[in-house]
């Protein structure tokens, strides 16, 4: 029975996964090997041209999307840590008033939030507006359309995703634990970085998974926050699938997209080297 | 130690700041939920007014999208949560045939941009034949939180001891027993912030919504269409109520909280 | 029972446990062959009276519309239920048209009804995928008497939809120019002052093929309509200047409005409805038609293949061109309607109205973004009619500017 158990754990996650994101996924496989058009059709042709033209095409976006991607897990992983930290150790019985606090504003659609933002980040607006009667900022100074918006944008929209596994893991690190370490290694940042930092690391592995990963696909930051150079490969596939209706390119990009990630993942994990991570993330 | 407790202070004020950065947009939302415009758009500030929340459900198509919403988050939450964390216990604790594969499947569920999974899905159902409702933007949401959800309790099962299970067993617990009594206690803070998770990703969704759901509207959905015309103060009003019951939620659990310490 | 409750309550029959196990088969099928194609032969004229001639009225009408294209009071539907004893059911479920065909395109290739009898799309690439892959129903115009009567010339003469052969015209708007006029002094009346270096930074694009290659054809003295490749290169080539001079801030969906309107960028491309709106709000934006011309582009109906009620559907287009119901749905929308005897009809109501009511009534009969003047038309230009072998051609030449 026991060795039963974590197959029938799994089975309805299996289950769901397997109808819902393997058969649709074989099929895509299958469409970016076709060649055609949406009027007359498609015919699967095995054209792995479709893969090496896409990337030919689009790999400037395809390296901004990595890039920008890698940033904004960065500065997700400096801000958040430190908020993961107090709430887990520091917010006794409000921890879950405060990991709620954080979401809340994620409850609201992202619609009124880009409005919101344009509203307050406007050139004009009241921030820079203010900054700029004052003399501080220049007079063309903008954040809006430029690369700075569009990391931090995704910085924004992903935290959570960041703070919430980094705090599960430290919540069970007893704090008598790092009391006693404080007392052994003497100073704080010792005792942070020899017992809190390890025990840590499996909420920062799943943290970056789940921030990095979305934030290089994800379309609608680049679009709402970017300027002209800007666009990401979200964007890009966006405009195959639904505009020119090339579900050959788009499906060719997407596992494109995917391996590229896979590889940035596991080479993280491996840099990270911390038998536990390695054993989370790939066994 | 002294030095400890300014340090504990600034932290703490730095996560305020934190919420505050999170929170700044909702606070303009809220303002013009009071504004007096005259036009349909709703981007200058004309006055102060209570009439919008007067005339809070006057558009019912955007009431019954609100309620959707709602609905299906919830639903989708406690699916989620329920498999996802028993994905994540098995990931987490057991070595067995296939884990491999799973982890990889969990990785390709959120690096799928969610277009192509919105469409595919779609073609999915079409070619089975089933209607598109509520049911099928459920069973979308379930599919692109569930690895968030995975990976989360994965992420704290790891860093459990065992022995605590076996000692359970060993004083005579049955399976079923020690998983409520030991093991679900120390998973708990994951599996709570898996659904808060789960639960933002889902009320929030417009991309794959727009795919799998047939002539249910959403309220992602009902404002993107709306921004073409301009947006009811209405929409301001509701994200507004929604925000405050759950800060309402958050304080009073905190309250709860230290009553029972 | 709503159908959430109803799906999950409800035990599941036979049929669906079938159906679940039919899905993997349905994904190897859609593995192994590829997608259909489906292009549609025109419709015979005598095929279009076979199906009307096997139609009848079901006494219901469901009606597929975009968000606040439909006042909250439903008045024009609930007087065409009064005056003709249809059932309707109004529903806002068409946000975008790329995702809504994206949406529909399976469904309909699939051989299902969408289960919709009218929807509304804007004409483009997408509405012309629509019709020429069949999956427009050909209008009856021998049912659209009001149509005949009470439709503007302009509306019945449109490249996309020759004779109004699938569709009929729901509302229309101009694409022009916006500019704000705290930050810009001068008066814009040409389009070369998009791509004035004065401007610099501060000139906000459409990130859509279509709307930003009339543009540059219209810049470079081509009609779009009767354009050729050569010309697309060359307006492409006008707009890629354009970009790398750094004159453009950015390529706009629709959030150009609160751009412009803020100052974010001084002059843009734009739509007319969207800068009546904002004047109404007393922001200071104005809205002109270029004078080496501008684009005018509307939102159709059409009744989908396979829809259940298709008589219906064609009553209420019709009934939709009566004046006063045109009417009171502009009065409400506030873009161009199709229907000119409306101005007058507003014109008289703000005779009678008071105070603000009386205002802003007439700030719309004056307004050359509700009611265009015929020199205006004549500034205006159709989109660019592409076959599928062309749009392979054009998209890219476009879409490596705005999407670099």
């Amino acid at each position: 029975m026991r060795r039963l158990t974590p197959y029938l754990l799994a089975l309805p996650s299996w289950m769901w996964l397997a109808i819902f994101l393997v058969v649709p996924m074989v099929a895509m496989a299958s469409v970016s090997l076709q060649t055609g058009n949406a009027i007359d059709g498609f015919a699967m042709t095995f054209s792995f041209s479709n893969y090496t033209e896409a990337i030919g095409r689009y790999s400037t976006q395809l390296a901004r999307s990595l890039l920008y991607g890698a940033l904004a897990t960065v500065a997700m992983l400096v801000i958040g840590y430190p908020v993961a930290y107090f709430i887990a150790f520091k917010a006794g019985a409000r921890k879950s008033m405060y990991l709620f606090l954080l979401l809340l504003p994620f409850f609201v659609s992202f619609v009124l939030r880009t409005i919101s933002w344009n509203f307050l980040l406007a050139d004009n607006g009241i921030l820079f507006g203010t900054l700029k009667g004052w003399g501080l900022l220049p007079a063309d100074f903008h954040v809006l359309a430029t690369t700075v918006a569009v990391v931090g944008g995704l910085t924004y929209n992903f935290l959570p995703f960041m703070i919430l596994p980094i705090y599960v893991a430290l919540e069970r690190v007893d704090p008598r634990v790092v009391e006693a370490a404080q007392d052994l290694y003497a100073t704080r940042a010792a005792a942070f970085r020899r017992v809190v930092l390890p025990l840590s690391l499996p909420g920062v592995f799943a943290g970056v998974l789940m921030t990095f990963v979305p934030a290089t696909a994800d379309p609608i930051n680049a679009a709402i926050l970017g300027g002209t150079s800007n666009t990401m490969i979200g964007n890009i596939i966006q405009t195959a699938y639904l505009t020119n209706l090339d579900y050959p390119t788009a499906s060719a990009l997407s596992f494109t997209l995917m391996a590229v990630l896979l590889v940035g993942i596991f080479i993280y994990a491996r840099a990270l080297g911390t038998e536990n991570v390695l054993e989370a993330a790939a066994r | 130690m002294r030095g400890g407790r300014a340090g504990d202070r600034l932290l703490h004020l730095y996560t305020w700041l934190i919420i505050l950065w999170l929170s700044s947009p909702i606070a303009v939302m809220i303002l013009f939920g009071f504004n007096d415009k005259r036009s349909k758009s709703n981007t200058t500030w004309q006055g102060f007014t209570l009439r919008w929340y007067a005339e809070l459900f006057d558009i019912s198509d955007l009431t019954t999208a609100l309620a959707n919403s709602l609905k299906i988050a919830v639903a989708s939450t406690v699916i989620t949560v329920v498999i996802g964390t028993m994905l994540g216990l098995a990931l987490g604790r057991h070595r067995f045939r296939g884990s491999g594969v799973t982890n990889f499947l969990v990785f390709a569920a959120i690096s799928t941009p969610e277009l192509v999974m919105g469409a595919s899905l779609l073609s999915l159902f079409v070619s089975g034949n089933v209607p598109r409702d509520s049911v099928t933007i459920i069973v979308a949401h379930v599919l692109f939180s569930l690895s968030f959800v995975v990976v989360t309790v994965r992420a704290r099962v790891v860093t459990l001891d065992p022995s605590l299970e076996e000692a359970a067993r060993d004083l005579g617990a049955g399976a079923w027993a020690t998983f409520r009594l030991v093991t679900l206690p120390s998973i708990m803070p994951a599996v709570l912030a898996g659904g808060m998770l789960s639960f933002a990703l889902s009320i929030d969704d417009y991309v794959v919504t727009s795919f799998v759901n047939g002539s249910t509207v959403t309220f992602p959905l009902w404002i993107v269409g709306a921004v073409k015309t301009g947006i009811p103060a209405q929409v301001n009003v509701m994200g507004t109520l929604l925000f405050g019951a759950g800060v309402l939620i958050a304080v009073g659990n905190a309250v709860a909280a230290r009553r029972r310490s | 029972m709503n159908p959430l409750m109803r799906g999950m309550t409800q035990p599941r029959t036979r049929r669906d446990v079938f159906r679940l196990a039919g899905f993997s088969a349905a994904g190897l099928a859609l593995a192994a062959c590829g997608v259909q194609g489906q292009k549609a032969a025109p419709p015979k004229a005598d095929a279009v009276a076979d199906y009307w001639a096997k139609q009848k009225k079901n006494g219901k009408v469901v009606f597929a519309n975009w968000p606040e294209y439909m006042p909250e009071d439903k008045g024009p539907l609930e007087k065409f239920k009064k005056d003709t004893g249809i059932a309707y059911e109004y529903k806002e479920v068409i946000q975008e048209n790329a995702e809504f065909f994206g949406k529909a395109d399976p469904v309909l290739r699939a051989g299902q009804s969408l289960g919709y009898d009218i929807v509304v799309m804007t004409n483009g690439i997408q509405l012309q995928h629509m019709i020429e892959l069949g999956y427009a129903v050909p209008l009856d115009h021998s049912k659209l008497p009001n149509f005949d009567a009470n439709a503007g010339q302009k509306y019945k003469e449109r490249s996309y939809d020759p004779g109004n052969k699938y569709t009929v015209p729901y509302t229309s708007g101009v694409t022009g120019i916006a500019y704000n006029t705290k930050y810009v002094k001068d008066e814009i009346t040409s389009i070369e002052s998009l791509f004035d270096p004065k401007y610099k930074g501060r000139v906000g694009m459409m990130a859509d093929a279509q709307e930003i290659a009339n543009f540059g054809m219209i810049a470079l003295g081509i009609d779009p309509e009767k354009s050729t490749e050569a010309d697309w290169n060359k307006a492409g080539e006008k707009l890629k200047a354009q970009r790398d001079a750094g004159i453009v801030r950015k390529y706009y969906d629709q959030s150009y409005i609160d751009a412009v309107s803020k100052g974010d960028v001084w002059l843009t491309m734009a739509w007319s409805g969207d800068v009546f709106q904002r004047q109404l709000a007393g922001e200071p934006v104005k809205f002109v038609v270029p004078a080496e011309g501008g684009t005018i582009w509307t939102d159709n109906m059409l009744i989908p293949k396979g829809a259940a009620n298709p008589v219906d559907a064609l009553m209420l287009m019709d009934y939709l061109y009566q004046p006063a119901v045109a009417a009171e749905l502009d009065e409400y929308i506030q873009y161009v309607t199709p229907v000119p005897a409306v101005q007058d009809l507003l014109r008289e109501k703000a005779k009678t109205a008071k105070g603000e009511d009386k205002k802003a009534l007439e700030d719309m009969v004056d307004s050359p973004l509700m009611f265009p003047s015929e020199a205006d038309y004549a500034k205006l230009r159709n989109y660019t009619q592409l076959t599928t072998q062309q749009e392979q051609v054009f998209n890219p030449i476009f879409q490596s500017i705005t999407q670099a």
